[in-house]
C-alpha cells in the first residue's frame, strides 16, 4: 500500500516536470530557434568550417543545458513532496 | 517549419516526438535509436545524406545527458569506452566518405534505406533468436533476476562460448579489463568491434549502438547493463567528431537536430531509470520489434515514394 503511495507520487512528480519542462522548451523553441534559422543557413552557405563547429557547439550546450534543466526540475519537485 | 538548410518543411511538434520516443529507447537501451529516428526523418521527406549527418548532430546532445545518468548509476567502463572511441573515429570517417561517393553518383537515398533495411532486419532477427535460446537455458544456469536498484555481476547468454573463445585469443597487445569482468582480452578485437560500429553510424548516421552493443555483449563479453553505459560514453566522442565531419560535407541541418533533442533530454533520463527494473534478456527480448518498425518506415517510405 505504502509503495504503491509511494509510485503515485512519482508518476505525479514525473509529470509536473514533464509540464514544467515543456513550458521552458516551448519558450526556448520560439525565442531561440526561430531566430537561429537564417543565420545558420548563410553560415553553412558561406563558411562551412565555422558552420561545423557552431553546430556541434550548440547540441553540446543543449545537451549539457537540458541537463541541468531536468535535474534541477527533479530536484525542486523532491523538495516540494518533502 | 521551414528547415531552410536541407530544404524541407516538417512539424517541430513531429520532431520533439520522435526525440522523445528515440530518447526513452537511447536510456533504455543504450543505443542512440537511429533505427528509429532516422527512417523517422526520411519518412517525413529529409534527403539521406542529411538524416546520417543529422542524426549523428542529434545523438550527441543525447547521449551526454544518458552518459552522464549511466555513470553515475556505475554503468560505464570508462577504459573500454576510450579505446573503443579511437576505432569508432576511423570507421565513421570511412562511412561519411562512402556517403560522400554515393552523393556524386546521386544514389544516396536508395543504397543507405535498402543498407538500413537489411541491417535492421538482421539485428532483430537474430536478437530475438539470441534471447529466445537464453530464455531456454535451464534456470540454475541463469543469473537471478535483479531487484530494483542492484545490477547483476554477470549476464546470461546461450551464446556466451563465443565471448570466450574470443578472450582466448591472446594477440599482442592484450588488456584487462576489470570494470567489465574481462581478465584479457586482444586490443585489436576491441578496436575491430569499434572500427565496424563506426563505419555503420558514418555510413547510417546515429551511434549505431544496435551493432556495437550487441558486438560489445556478444563478441566481447561485456555485461548488457556495462555495454549499455560505456556504448553511450563513448557515442559522444565518436558521434561528435561524426558531426564535424558530416557538418563540414554539407550532410547536417542542426535546428532539426536541437528541435529533435529537446524531446530527447527528458526520453533519455526516463530510459536510463528504466533499466534498473529489467534484467539483460528481458531488456534484449523487449528491443527486438524496435528494429522492424524502422525497417517498415523506410520500406512504405521507397516503395510508396509517399512522405508522412
Amino acid at each position: 500500500m505504502a509503495r504503491r503511495s509511494k509510485e503515485t507520487a512519482s508518476i505525479g512528480s514525473f509529470l509536473v516536470e514533464l509540464v514544467t519542462y515543456a513550458v521552458f522548451v516551448f519558450a526556448y523553441f520560439f525565442l531561440v530557434l526561430n531566430f537561429l534559422g537564417h543565420w545558420l543557413k548563410h553560415l553553412f552557405d558561406q563558411q562551412r568550417t565555422l558552420y561545423a563547429v557552431v553546430a556541434l557547439a550548440l547540441i553540446v550546450v543543449q545537451g549539457i543545458a537540458l541537463e541541468m534543466l531536468t535535474t534541477a526540475l527533479w530536484k525542486l519537485i523532491r523538495r516540494w513532496e518533502k | 517549419m521551414d528547415f531552410l538548410i536541407s530544404g524541407t518543411h516538417i512539424s517541430p511538434v513531429y520532431l520533439m516526438v520522435v526525440g522523445f520516443l528515440v530518447g526513452i529507447l537511447g536510456g533504455f537501451f543504450g543505443v542512440g535509436g537511429s533505427f528509429l529516428a532516422g527512417p523517422a526523418l526520411f519518412a517525413v521527406g529529409v534527403p539521406m545524406n542529411f538524416v546520417v549527418g543529422t542524426d549523428l548532430a542529434h545523438i550527441v546532445g543525447k547521449s551526454i545527458v544518458a552518459a552522464k545518468r549511466h555513470r553515475i548509476l556505475g554503468n560505464v567502463d570508462i577504459k573500454l569506452g576510450l579505446i573503443m572511441v579511437v576505432g569508432t573515429i576511423l570507421g565513421v570517417e570511412t562511412g561519411a566518405q562512402i556517403i560522400q561517393q554515393l552523393k556524386r553518383h546521386r544514389n544516396v537515398d536508395e543504397v543507405v534505406a535498402i543498407a538500413f533495411v537489411i541491417v535492421l532486419l538482421g539485428i532483430s532477427a537474430f536478437i530475438a533468436w539470441e534471447s529466445w535460446q537464453t530464455s531456454k537455458m535451464p534456470k540454475a544456469k541463469r543469473p537471478a533476476r535483479p531487484r530494483a536498484g542492484r545490477k547483476p555481476k554477470q549476464d546470461a547468454s546461450a551464446i556466451a562460448y563465443v565471448a570466450k573463445y574470443v578472450h582466448r585469443l591472446h594477440l599482442p597487445p592484450t588488456v584487462s579489463l576489470p570494470h567489465s569482468g574481462i581478465e584479457r582480452i586482444s586490443l585489436w578485437t576491441i578496436l575491430l568491434v569499434a572500427y565496424v560500429g563506426g563505419v555503420f553510424s558514418g555510413f547510417m548516421g546515429g551511434g549505431a549502438g544496435y551493432v556495437r552493443m550487441p558486438a560489445m555483449v556478444y563478441l566481447l563479453g561485456v555485461p548488457t547493463h556495462v555495454a549499455v553505459g560505456t556504448d553511450l560514453f563513448e557515442v559522444v566522442i565518436s558521434a561528435g567528431y561524426g558531426t564535424l565531419t558530416h557538418a563540414l560535407k554539407g550532410n547536417v541541418d542542426i535546428l532539426i537536430a536541437l528541435v529533435m533533442h529537446t524531446g530527447a533530454a527528458i526520453g533519455a533520463q526516463i530510459g536510463a531509470m528504466l533499466t534498473q527494473y529489467f534484467h539483460g534478456t528481458r531488456i534484449r527480448m523487449a528491443f527486438v520489434p524496435l528494429p522492424l518498425l524502422g525497417a517498415a518506415l523506410i520500406v512504405y517510405s521507397l516503395i510508396t515514394g509517399h512522405r508522412l
